[in-house]
């Protein structure tokens, strides 16, 4: 490697301002993308500075490197495997005890060490005295005061690591863990140098102290090796949990003898934070609040976002009427208009929704609330299978599954993710609402708004429900421990949010915009073909295959008509009335379309209850099903998820059809 | 000096941790957050729906369910 080029990587607990310190050094130049073979999102971004290519790799937020997440062990397998040049902890001022802890663990990874001690200016406002010298020669490397969000000491963290890379001679502080557990640290680190191979790639101390600390990533790490057998001999002969609690124990001496030196009078209380704690998160009051917190996040998603979606919409249906009129022949002119521009327009109506809800959540996240939020509801959710963390997401849910489903983002664990992007699509979004109008406005007219609101609770227990019986299947097992910091509040940034926003709409754009248009023009042609029939008629392709899969939805009450609206339902869901409309050879005349339902001798109100039924919990629509797969990165999950809905659909539909039919 | 477990301090209870029960993943967790013996804790509110409880331990807030407080024993400081 070029003697110019530096790899930094980034790293430090949650919360201490590392992704606003990311951007600062990396502004528009950034790469995101997901780690290999998780779905861990892996940033990069690349700074030039005093004639040096600074690459700056933004590791996972976490507390430690014990391996206890899936970020944990990406943000070490980083270190230890990549070997960066330097490694910047990123140290909040104000929680310097808490945040050393991980500074002990990255020591040992025998990396060239930077610390940037970021919010000092919060930590001194309050009265806090930093000793910054003392702090270096306690730790054995450089550190560097930092205002990320004021872009303040950037260039002297720049120097500092240009000036690192450049030092021939590394010698990084060692933590003693007394004598006992030194021995055997010797001892085994004896047995793993006879591997010369593993020898080379990791510091042996390093694996020792893993090794002891019950670290089972490591155990697979050395599995291949002619000296595992050794290994597991020596473990096996010992009581690992009580070295796990004397090694952290340790970790702890050592950071309570080093910390007073580094800094005095620095157990001051948050004091601003905890009151406003108090009304917050108050017996009382913090429900309320976080209700009308939540509605307020809502309304702003899609209410204010809906002007912008029209427009959006306009415009395409506007190429779509350009594209009808001057393309010729006709087939190709359906081809662009339906199927590519109505697929793409479809990809960027969502986009107000997902970029105010991204704008929202960066907001809430950065100002402490959403903790506050998930520790204020996590008792409701816990009792259904899931966490607090899962509550945001299923309330956006009745906006649009897509985002909600994007917001699951902020549920570390995975099983708990899971089981939140599993049960979203069940909540019913807007998209679904004009069915149940036309519907229910049509057969139950004067009880339409009592039908619509049990349609909404239907959707709602089916979702708790599929949460419980998933724990007890697939997903076996309780939510993951609660174990959540509340972080002090701060006032979010604008800068930040808007970054974040960005940086997540465009990404839904590249990766499910591709699937999301796929769908569209696959479902395009089966309208289309085969050649020369009318589009979406019983003669082409989705008319046959409605026809084709009637027998199986006849148990439901549905014909071949509602059969192909469904079909054209997985593309978006108001676009089955669209079609039935053309089905009855109305067009989009409502009127027209509620006396032909009327007319129809198939239809009556119990095949009208069924449809709404069937409607609101099979697959939601092509964009879901494209945004499923992007954030559980499987296809098998993608596909249970389509699958499972149908399922549920299929047999609740026929319940409340064969039910109602012997209730007449 | 009483000793109990987490779950049954009052807010505004300060507390010295004895013992961490917890097994695996979970200990491992706690140790991570600051939970081991000798640290300092104190209550400060259970959340408005009485689960989970926010303690401070080294200078920060942290939250947690009370089937996961069970399992640290602690004795009451003065």
């Amino acid at each position: 490697m070029a003697d110019n080029r530096i790899r930094v990587a980034l790293t430090g607990n949650p919360n201490v301002g590392k992704t606003t310190l990311f951007n600062v050094i990396t502004g528009s130049r950034q790469h995101v993308g997901n780690w290999p073979g998780v779905t861990v999102e892996k940033k990069s971004g690349l700074k030039i500075y005093k004639g040096y290519e600074i690459e700056v790799i933004d590791l996972p937020g976490t507390y430690s490197l014990t391996a206890y997440s899936l970020d944990e062990v990406v943000a070490r397998d980083f270190i230890v495997d990549e070997k960066p040049d330097v490694v910047v902890q990123i140290v909040d001022a104000t929680n310097i005890e808490r945040n050393l802890y991980l500074t002990t663990q990255l020591m040992e990874l025998g990396s060239k060490m930077i610390i940037a001690l970021n919010m000092y200016d919060l930590a001194e406002e309050r009265g806090d005295k930093l000793h910054v010298e003392k702090m270096e020669k306690i730790l054995a490397m450089p550190v560097v005061r930092t205002i990320a969000s004021d872009n303040v000491g950037i260039s002297e963290l720049l120097d500092t690591v240009i000036a690192e890379k450049q030092k021939e001679n590394h010698h990084a502080r060692e933590i003693g863990y007394g004598d006992e557990i030194e021995s055997r640290i010797i001892e085994v680190e004896k047995v793993l140098s006879q591997d010369k191979e593993l020898a080379s790639r990791y510091p042996l101390r390093w694996l020792a102290v893993r090794l002891l600390d019950g670290d089972e990533n490591i155990l697979r790490k050395i599995a291949g090796s002619g000296i595992a057998q050794e290994i597991k001999s020596i473990l096996s002969s010992l009581d690992i949990e009580v070295y796990e609690a004397l090694m952290a124990d340790k970790r702890y001496e050592i950071i309570s003898a080093m910390f007073p030196q580094m800094c005095e009078r620095c157990m001051t209380r948050m004091t601003t934070s905890d009151m406003i704690d108090r009304v917050m998160t108050n017996k009382y009051l913090g429900i309320p609040i976080f209700l009308a917190l939540m509605w307020g996040a809502f309304e702003l998603t899609f209410s204010f976002a809906n002007p912008f979606m029209t427009i959006i919409e306009m415009i395409f249906i506007w190429l779509g009427e350009m594209a009808a009129v001057h393309i010729h022949p006709d087939w190709l002119a359906s081809l662009v208009g339906e199927g590519i521009i109505g697929g793409v327009g479809s990809v960027f109506s969502f986009i107000p929704n997902i970029f105010i809800l991204f704008f929202l959540l960066s907001m809430l996240e950065d100002s402490g609330y959403l903790a506050r939020a998930a520790f204020i509801v996590d008792r409701v959710m816990y009792k259904i299978g899931l966490q607090g963390k899962s509550f945001i997401p299923m309330l956006l849910g009745f906006g649009c599954n897509v985002p909600a489903i994007m917001a699951t983002r902020s549920i570390e664990d995975r099983m708990d993710r899971m089981a939140t992007i599993m049960v979203v699509p069940f909540i019913s979004c807007g998209a679904r609402l004009p069915i149940y109008i036309l519907f229910a406005g049509t057969f139950f007219s004067k009880n339409a708004g009592t039908v619509i609101f049990c349609i909404y609770l239907l959707g709602i227990l089916v979702a708790v429900a599929s949460a419980k019986l998933l724990r007890t299947t697939t997903l076996k097992g309780h939510p993951a421990p609660f174990i959540l910091e509340l972080p002090p509040y701060r006032v979010p940034t604008l800068k930040n949010s808007i970054r974040h926003m960005w940086d997540n709409g465009s990404m839904y754009i590249r990766k499910a915009g591709t699937i999301i248009l796929g769908g569209s023009v696959v479902i395009w042609l089966l309208a289309a073909l085969p050649w020369g029939v009318e589009y979406g008629s019983e003669v082409s392709f989705i008319g046959i295959i409605g026809h084709a899969i009637q027998p199986l939805l006849g148990p439901l009450g549905f014909d071949w008509k509602i059969s192909v609206s469904l079909l054209f339902g997985f593309v978006a869901k108001e676009i089955v009335v669209a079609s039935l409309g053309v089905l009855y050879g109305v067009g989009d005349d409502h009127f027209a379309l509620t006396d032909s339902l009327l007319a129809d001798p198939n239809m009556y109100s119990i095949t009208a209850l069924s449809l709404m039924v069937f409607s609101l919990l099979y697959m939601p629509c092509v964009a879901v099903v494209g945004i499923i797969k992007k954030e559980t990165g499987s296809w098998k999950w993608t596909a249970f998820s389509v699958a499972y809905g149908l399922v549920v659909a299929w047999l609740l539909a026929f319940v409340v059809f064969q039910g109602g039919k012997l209730l007449y | 000096m009483v000793e109990c477990t987490l779950n049954d301090l009052r807010p505004g209870i300060k507390a010295r941790i004895i013992k961490v029960l917890a097994k695996g993943t979970v200990r491992r967790k706690l140790m991570d957050m600051g939970m081991v013996p000798g640290s300092e804790i104190e209550v400060v509110r259970t959340a408005p729906l009485g689960d989970p409880i926010e303690f401070r331990i080294k200078g920060y807030s942290l939250s947690m369910r009370k089937q996961e407080a069970v399992n640290i024993v602690v004795e009451t400081i003065a």
